[in-house]
């Protein structure tokens, strides 16, 4: 009987302390929409206001007119939309090529892409701001697009991919005087919505968050995304303004965190899934 | 016939043209105009006033007491976030290990930072660090703690942006362990039972060395990553105060429209370092990793 009560006490404990280790991941978000809403006074009282006593709305009208947040916007949805489409048709034949075909060349050049793969943008960054000056595109947003089309960590997956599907499937197929392109289209795309789910969260979410690459392409407000609009604010609503900066950030994570607790579960597995394979 | 016999040789060289098209353009050629341009004094307002250098800018770098500096933070940083975020990571997932509703509630959790933007990140450990009203201090005077100065002393800078580092990516490495750790089959965990194996040993014997590949992966991913360290530190402390927590990306930004040449050649050097850590570790650990 003893050992049993001890068992409760125990798993109760557990329980008590992943709540707290969630808490600690949890709560900074929670304090950050706390924030959002409070007055600036009650962000200056100690001991913190842990609820504000009546919700400023108004923070998030007076955040919105510190800059052109609706160009921030636009911009964000732009670039990370056109990079998502303009990457799956440039991938999708290429990992198609690599994986079905045999051809002089091929593994030289996906050797190229892997090595691709680990070469960062934190290296290159001098170089393709110089390139992209002399085309004269930094006044646009196309050097926030195109380096990223060709995903070589995408390609990569997709052809691991599409390997795995038979190759009976697919001469079957030819025997019916399938085109090449009805192939991808009718069998490889269909049978790998998986693996491009996984490559469209994952680019969704780096292209969203980024926040390095527009800031050394970008020189001006329009063509500037979220991340930096918001990243600004400090600048634009002075340092001690923590209720207006934090309204701003409000409005950067509500949008992924909302798409994070709809597809949590495509999203965790899309990044397991590319950490292990 | 012949026509479609032609076809079917240069079909694979038409689908991956784009891709490839991309990778030089956007990946292999920048490497090599990043080594160019490391090559020379560079002038950004009329390039035929660029001069030839050689290897200037590289002995440079190498006599310059501010590249050192940030060569060490980012090392401090690197050996400080790899060796707790796997510790941590470790911990968490051997402890949330078991399947259950809780358990994957809790993972969820702590892996939300992780889609979150760096700068939103930032932000808010920003006001949490905040010395006077933040959050932080307020809770160490409750326990009856010293507040610090996180941030704003140079003394706390790097650590307090370590926190945040390993704060972030907690989630994903757990998540990535619990998966390895899911994988190992539980009829070697019952003939460990049978043998009567203390948990210590099970955990030492069977578990770490199932996991070893996921651990070597986690190991160079980190160490490479935190390398590239930019963000936090750019909107955090801004490099400051005093320094303290430049990186070396950093230090390359700093000088990207000042200097050019000698911005380039620190790039060659960071591109160097993360291809001989990736070489050694390869060539080190691989072969004392088990693989099944």
């Amino acid at each position: 009987m003893k050992t049993f009560d001890l068992k409760i006490v125990w798993t109760m404990l557990g329980y008590l302390l992943k709540a707290a280790v969630l808490m600690i991941f949890i709560f900074p978000f929670l304090w950050m929409i706390s924030t959002s809403l409070q007055t600036f006074r009650e962000t200056m009282t100690f001991p913190p206001t842990w609820i504000p006593a009546s919700p400023q709305w108004g923070n998030f009208a007076e955040a919105m007119q510190a800059g052109p947040f609706l160009t921030y916007f636009r911009n964000s949805v732009v670039v990370t939309g056109s990079i998502i489409v303009l990457q799956f048709l440039i991938m999708i034949p290429a990992a198609y090529a690599f994986a079905k075909y045999k051809f002089p060349g091929k593994t030289l050049l996906f050797g190229m892409i892997l090595l691709a793969f680990m070469i960062p943008g934190q290296v290159t960054f001098i170089p393709v701001y110089l390139m992209m000056a002399d085309w004269g595109l930094v006044k646009t947003l196309l050097p926030q697009i195109i380096p990223f089309i060709s995903n070589a960590f995408g390609i990569f997956l997709l052809r691991q991919y599409f390997m795995q599907i038979p190759e009976e499937i697919i001469e079957a197929a030819r025997l019916d005087n399938a085109s090449e392109f009805k192939i991808i289209r009718k069998i490889m795309i269909p049978m790998s919505k998986p693996a491009l789910a996984t490559i469209a969260l994952f680019s969704f979410v780096s292209h969203w968050n980024d926040y390095f690459w527009p800031l050394v392409m970008t020189d001006s407000a329009a063509v500037r995304p979220l991340t930096l609009g918001i990243a600004m604010l400090r600048e634009t609503e002075g340092i001690s303004n923590w209720h207006i900066i934090m309204a701003g950030n409000v409005i950067l994570v509500v949008p992924i965190l909302l798409v994070y607790v709809f597809c949590s579960k495509h999203i965790v597995k899309a990044f397991v899934y590319s950490g292990i394979k | 016939m012949d026509k479609k016999r032609i076809w079917e040789g240069i079909r694979p060289y038409v689908l991956i043209a784009p891709a490839m098209a991309g990778i030089i353009l956007f990946v292999m050629y920048p490497v090599g105009y990043l080594i160019y341009l490391s090559l020379f004094k560079y002038n950004l307002m009329n390039k035929d006033k660029s001069k030839f250098v050689g290897l200037d800018n590289f002995t440079q770098i190498l006599g310059r007491g501010d590249f050192y500096k940030a060569l060490w933070n980012t090392s401090i940083y690197t050996v400080g976030v790899v060796i707790l975020t796997m510790l941590l990571s470790l911990l968490i997932a051997v402890w949330l290990n078991k399947k259950g509703r809780f358990n994957s509630v809790v993972q969820a959790g702590i892996f939300t930072p992780h889609v979150v933007s760096i700068v939103s990140i930032s932000l808010v450990w920003l006001w949490l660090m905040e010395p006077n009203q933040g959050l932080l201090n307020y809770i160490f005077k409750l326990v009856g703690l010293p507040p610090s100065a996180w941030l704003q002393s140079s003394k706390t800078a790097l650590i307090s942006v370590i926190i945040v580092s390993v704060w972030q990516a907690i989630g994903y490495y757990t998540l990535i362990i619990v998966a390895a750790l899911q994988s190992i089959s539980p009829s070697i965990y019952e003939a460990a039972a049978l043998d009567n194996a203390s948990r210590f040993k099970v955990f030492y014997k069977i578990t770490l060395p199932m996991i070893s590949p996921q651990l070597f992966f986690i190991l160079i991913i980190m160490t490479i990553g935190s390398f590239k360290v930019f963000d936090t530190v750019q909107v955090m402390t801004g490099g400051g105060p005093n320094n303290a927590t430049t990186t070396l990306v950093y230090y390359i930004y700093g000088f990207r429209t000042t200097n050019i040449g000698y911005s380039a050649a620190t790039g060659v050097v960071l591109m160097a370092i993360i291809g001989l850590l990736t070489f050694i570790y390869f060539r080190l650990l691989s072969k004392k990793v088990h693989y099944q």
